[in-house]
């Protein structure tokens, strides 16, 4: 998706072949418009996952296609599921397993709070073992509010102090 | 004479010790544990019934004797009915049952399942580890004295509680268990839902 970013506005008359930015700004630009998620689908959530990949939502037009199943080239896991205690554990390794910058989306009522499964088998909420950045409401989301989880992330990636964390670091 | 009620005659001339159980739908009977298996394999090699379809645990309550009680089902495919066995644990502090993979491999994992949630011992399994439940989990979910949210417990991986300091919860229950309402056609009132909403994890119980 091409936003209005006004630190990348750019007048060819004024700068001819020079872009002037700040390093924070062109960095998250490109962060943001390629975030390469890691499916985490668990369950029926995983379903409406693959619905807003496939064609008729087209998670393409926002620059998040490309899913991966390994956590080394992903950026973004995307919770989609009931998170069992069983499988609590594998879910805190695969993010560990990411590289930074990651970011988790909680998809669904199951994932953001345990859901309707109120168990002694159930995981009250990814977010206990993992810092999520999005949660989505419904059970399972429209894949548009999916896609509108995308873009809460997108915005939150471009207010993001990316470089300037790396420098004092 | 249908092919179950010859199958119990006959098991009855072999074991006195099998009687006729009360059932709402096929024939079925108690058996002690001790004759189990060779019931089972009367039932498969003698009378047809080669395909065990379930094995599942019942636990009747804390106070209860026999507690706990292990019940098989079977089913005949060549004259296509089933047939079921109750057995009860002569035991109710370490309930156990002789196995019965040998007769059927399937047997295998309907029996750690049984273990899983009940705690029934099968003797003789060749691998009697939990099934749902992670290895370590210190209770037996289905058991009448455990509540249905759960109790507090670690979670499976000691690194993970290391690094979250988190655990396994008592679910919050917030006036449930969260149940349908039977009858209702609008799908909106229709879902499930907890029967008393006047508490919730911010407004206490009332009478509490």
């Amino acid at each position: 998706m091409v936003s209005a970013n006004s630190e990348l506005t750019y007048d060819s008359k004024i700068e001819g072949d020079v872009i002037v930015t700040r390093a924070d700004a062109v960095i998250n630009w490109i962060r943001s418009n390629s975030m390469w998620p890691m499916p985490m689908g668990l369950a029926c959530c995983a379903i409406e996952l693959m619905a807003v990949a496939a064609s008729r939502f087209d998670i393409a037009r926002f620059g998040a296609e490309v899913m991966r199943f390994s956590p080394k080239q992903s950026d973004c896991m995307i919770v989609s599921g009931t998170v069992t205690y069983k499988m609590s554990s594998a879910v805190r390794r695969i993010y560990d397993q990411m590289a930074e910058p990651k970011w988790v989306i909680a998809m669904g009522a199951c994932a953001s709070t345990g859901g309707m499964y109120r168990s002694y088998a159930v995981l009250q909420g990814v977010d206990r073992i993992l810092p999520v950045d999005v949660y989505v409401s419904g059970c399972p989301p429209r894949p548009e509010a999916l896609l509108d989880a995308l873009v809460k992330l997108q915005d939150k990636v471009k207010r993001e102090r990316s470089f300037s964390k790396l420098n004092t670091a | 004479m249908p092919k179950a009620l010859e199958a119990i005659a006959a098991l009855k001339g072999k074991w006195p010790g099998v009687t006729d159980r009360a059932s709402l739908d096929q024939p079925a009977l108690n058996v002690p544990a001790a004759d189990l298996v060779a019931v089972l394999r009367f039932l498969r090699d003698e009378q047809g019934y080669d395909m065990l379809s379930d094995v599942a645990g019942i636990d009747w309550s804390v106070g209860a004797s026999p507690r706990f009680t292990v019940v098989y089902h079977l089913l005949s495919t060549t004259s296509h009915d089933y047939i079921r066995v109750a057995a009860d644990c002569p035991s109710d502090q370490a309930p156990e049952v002789p196995s019965a993979v040998d007769l059927w491999p399937g047997a295998n994992w309907h029996e750690r399942e049984a273990f899983d949630m009940f705690g029934i011992r099968f003797a003789g399994h060749p691998d009697l580890r939990r099934i749902l439940m992670w290895d370590g989990y210190p209770h037996f979910p289905l058991r009448k004295d455990f509540p249905l949210s759960g109790v507090d417990t670690d979670l499976p991986d000691a690194e993970v509680v290391a690094e979250t300091k988190t655990n396994a919860i008592a679910a919050p229950m917030a006036g449930g268990p969260f149940v349908a309402s039977p009858g209702e056609i609008n799908m909106t009132e229709a879902e499930p839902r907890a029967k008393d909403e006047s508490w919730n994890e911010r407004r206490p119980k009332p009478g509490n």
